[in-house]
């Protein structure tokens, strides 16, 4: 089937399955690969993308189910505000290690600094639960989260 | 570039030459200077026709930081700033980039990249300056001894140039044999705790390429269906139900017979064909047996007379003394299986160009290992081989296969195709979770006396479990006298002098393959070696600090573990954690390098125990990249502690139980709350860092709990979680 995705501002049509996720789409069909395939079960958060600015899952969101809706990125963070500050913290701190999950970090982060613009050492916990770090780059992202929040402060 | 035609001469010519700096045969002055191409100065030196350097890394980047390390040695020596130089993987290719404690073998492992490099990457850094500062000399007819490179430009005699300008006359000139390196007092970049990773910048914005974004143009993705209990092989396969998934392109049996291999024109369509698939196994010859019986069979062989007198003890005598002692304290350990499950899921791509070349796009951590298998597979000379090397998701021991596992299988479903489309091969995370290697499993059984005044008098320690090298490659690397000292280092080479101390070890059979596991045997020997460190403090009525302090003499290695134990100590507040918490504390040596950890936790066993705190102090000698230092340190106690707390690998049947994340559950950011580092000031040779901070994590841990709970009785089986600890 086709179905019309509305990507990082761009409109794009696609062929693709019902049930595709939204994941392989975006990697396989459309070459943006800063969004990682990490578990397919929704339980690492390495797909994490923006669907109406909310962070989701992609590898659990299904073609079928985005068609009019605004999907964002890795790749547009740099002209999101939140998003450049993110980055920028991120940088400062050096988060990274293999970096794999950390485009999925970034776009959780994002998130959660949209809808809490301070967040406590607990809500940040609580909102990154969900997205894993093998390298365990906790401590940073932690502290990435807090260095995004001074910046956009500032 | 003309690097692709250029280099595989100038590589040629640098392996006949078998010099360790060679002036590469392309540093085509003429072109240098036109400003076309770049100029090679060594193997590990590239300037750009920008005028930029370039450092070659030889060791695969997979987040420990070894891209950053190794140019920060090009950089510091050269003269150039971090923001003023690039780098590149090296190519495959033994005669030059092999790892200098490997032997004639290209590769990433225990925790090396920076030890072995160290001399190296500065010699080459210090040849390149010094070619560059005598072409300048010669044009300027000043003094060589005059000039300097500073943040890229030669200086010194009232002038000063940008060094690209002599890049075209250097590249001319003999290599110096002994270039001078920077003394320590000179450096401004090693030991630079400022100094930020050179790869942060594509992490953060997507653009990062790992081997699972390769995209050719034509690329099939391979996914493969394999046995669910080792050793079995396909019988037969029915594919219809996978014909019916859009993009389905065939399915064949891998010649191994230990897979079916599925093709299909993107991953998803890959992925549906692939769970489609009907396969009939035979499974006569197939692992049958179950983790309680692996289990049996490992605490039983703890129980007879070792198969190997590690350190040639009298062991009827250190038995003697232990059975006489005034006090005994005797605990049976045992360590599962553990999966690696690096987040970027095994995958690499492989293609044939017009040449009839092979190359394998990979992140490669021992590019030697495919380099090999190839040339059997594809019935090649090496040099119709490239490997390039990507940036790698992870790893902890799992890239680093004897037997090259997944290239092997991407190479075997290449070779039965007519070669004119790539082949990607991709696992999943259950193929990865399922995939047959693990850090094998061990029992440790423990005895130690100590005398009226607390004093240890005998150590009877006795290991069983799976042998990693014993039946690879590696075997004759790491087994002596029939002991595989992977199975009982950080026992057997421990800094403590303990009196009467007998190590036995016996193998067991191995129910899966075995591998290397961050930090090895480390991961259980430390575990065992500083828990019973802490039961006998406490049976002697010692401070748990004061007690190992008495078994680590003044000088050399146990000097330097007994530094971080009490640094470690004095940065925490040993002896006075907060109202309501406990602490534990661990110190082990590993890959040369000293690491102690003091862990603060709270709670209790019904609402659920939270670590507060981490405090981990390091001596890995000098510090060349600290902040990459205290990463590594916080990745490393991360990956310790998570798989203690909650983690194995369980066979029913012969097969894995997990398959997932739900079900082999990762540290996540809630569980440590905070993580300290303190490092060590050393003028030390750089050791290992890698590694070393996750054998002491999880005794740290344990240790707490025991003082908490004031209890070790669910100490001694890990993973905790199973064991009837309570996280909160």
């Amino acid at each position: 089937m086709s179905i019309t995705l509305k990507l990082n501002g761009k409109t794009h049509e696609v062929d693709a399955e019902p049930g595709t996720p939204l994941l392989w789409v975006i990697r396989d069909e459309l070459k943006l690969t800063g969004t990682k395939f990490g578990c397919g079960v929704a339980s690492c958060g390495a797909c994490t993308v923006h669907l109406n600015g909310e962070p989701v899952r992609s590898c659990q969101t299904f073609i079928e189910d985005v068609e009019d809706a605004e999907v964002t990125t890795i790749e547009k963070m740099e002209e999101d505000k939140v998003g450049a500050a993110v980055q920028q913290a991120w940088m400062e701190l050096d988060v990274v290690q293999c970096g794999y999950c950390q485009s999925g970090q970034i776009m959780n982060a994002v998130g959660l600094l949209k809808e809490n613009a301070k967040p406590s050492a607990e809500e940040i916990d609580e909102a990154m639960y969900g997205n894993a770090c093998r390298c365990a780059t906790y401590q940073r992202i932690r502290a990435g989260v807090q260095r995004a929040a001074e910046i956009l402060e500032a | 570039m003309t690097i692709n035609t250029s280099r595989r001469g100038f590589l040629q010519g640098a392996a006949a030459s078998g010099a360790a700096l060679y002036i590469g045969a392309t540093a085509n002055g003429a072109m240098a200077a036109s400003g076309s191409a770049d100029a090679m100065l060594n193997n590990f030196v590239k300037i750009g026709a920008d005028g930029r350097a370039i450092a070659i890394c030889k060791h695969v980047e997979f987040g420990q930081g070894s891209a950053t390390g190794l140019t920060t040695l090009i950089a510091e020596e050269l003269g150039v700033t971090m923001e003023q130089i690039d780098y590149e993987f090296a190519p495959s290719n033994p005669a030059i980039y092999n790892n200098l404690l490997f032997g004639p073998f290209q590769g990433t492992g225990g925790s090396t990249a920076i030890a072995n490099s160290f001399p190296q990457y500065r010699n080459a850094g210090a040849a390149a300056r010094e070619m560059l500062i005598s072409a300048a000399a010669k044009e300027w007819g000043v003094e060589a001894s005059a000039l300097d490179i500073v943040e890229g430009m030669v200086t010194g005699a009232g002038k000063s140039a940008p060094m690209g300008e002599f890049v075209a006359a250097a590249a001319e000139m003999e290599v110096p044999a002994e270039p001078r390196l920077r003394d320590a007092s000179e450096w401004k970049l090693i030991g630079n705790a400022q100094t930020r990773r050179l790869d942060s910048p594509a992490k953060v914005n997507g653009t990062a390429m790992f081997a699972m974004d390769v995209q050719l143009d034509n690329q099939m993705v391979v996914m493969v269906r394999r046995t669910p209990q080792r050793g079995g092989t396909v019988v037969s396969f029915d594919d219809s139900a996978s014909k019916e998934v859009k993009g389905f392109i065939m399915a064949q049996a891998l010649p191994t017979g230990h897979g079916v291999a599925v093709y299909a024109e993107n991953t998803w369509a890959a992925m549906q064909a692939r769970n489609a698939l009907e396969v009939e196994w035979d499974l006569s010859a197939a692992e049958t047996r179950s983790s309680a019986e692996i289990k049996d069979e490992i605490m039983a062989a703890l129980n007879t007379e070792p198969t190997y007198n590690v350190n040639k003890a009298d062991r009827a005598a250190v038995k003697s003394s232990v059975d006489g002692a005034a006090q005994v304290i005797e605990k049976t350990f045992y360590f599962p299986l553990l999966a690696h499950a690096p987040m970027e899921p095994l995958n690499c791509t492989i293609e044939q160009t017009a040449d009839g070349d092979i190359v394998l796009h990979d992140g490669a951590q021992m590019p030697t290992g495919p380099h090999m298998a190839y040339q059997q597979i594809f019935e090649l000379p090496a040099e119709k081989i490239q490997i390039k090397s990507m940036l790698a998701g992870g790893s902890f021991g799992r890239r680093a296969t004897p037997d090259a596992d997944y290239q092997v299988e991407a190479g075997l479903a290449f070779i039965m195709t007519d070669r004119s489309r790539p082949v990607k091969l991709v696992w999943d995370r259950e193929d990865d979770i399922r995939g047959g290697y693990y850090r094998p499993a061990a029992g440790h059984k423990v005895r130690v006396g100590l005398d009226e005044n607390g004093t240890i008098v005998g150590w009877d320690h006795q290991v069983a479990g799976q042998s990693i090298m014993k039946g690879t490659a590696f075997e004759s690397f790491a087994v002596h006298d029939g002991i595989d000292h992977s199975t009982v280092e950080g026992i057997a080479d421990s800094p403590y002098t303990i009196p009467g101390q007998a190590l036995g070890l016996t193998d067991t059979e191995k129910a899966t393959s075995v591998l290397w596991w961050r930090s090895v045997g480390h991961t259980h020997t430390a575990y065992v070696m500083e828990v019973m460190m802490d039961l006998a403090a406490k049976a002697a009525g010692k401070d748990p600090v004061d007690f190992r302090l008495d078994y680590l003499a003044a000088e050399g290695d146990a000097a330097r573990k007994a530094g971080v134990l009490k640094l470690a100590a004095e940065k925490a507040g040993w002896g006075n954690p907060a109202a309501g918490r406990a602490q534990g504390i661990a110190v082990h040596k590993s890959f040369g390098s000293y690491v102690a950890i003091v862990a603060e936790i709270s709670g209790n066993n019904d609402d659920g125990i939270v670590i507060e705190k981490i405090t981990a102090a390091v001596d890995c000698g000098i510090a060349v990249n600290p902040d990459t230092v205290v990463a590594q340190l916080e990745g490393a106690v991360g990956y310790g502690i998570g798989h203690a707390m909650r983690d194995q690998i369980t066979l029913d049947g012969g097969a894995v139980e997990q398959s997932n994340f739900p079900d082999y559950e990762p540290l996540r950011i809630s569980d440590i709350k905070a993580i300290e580092t303190h490092i060590v000031a050393s003028a030390e040779a750089p050791t290992g860092m890698g590694e070393p901070g996750t054998p002491p994590s999880a005794p740290a841990l344990a240790n707490a709990i025991a003082s908490l709970l004031d209890s070790s009785d669910m100490l001694a089986e890990l993973p905790m979680a199973e064991a009837g600890v309570y996280f909160a």
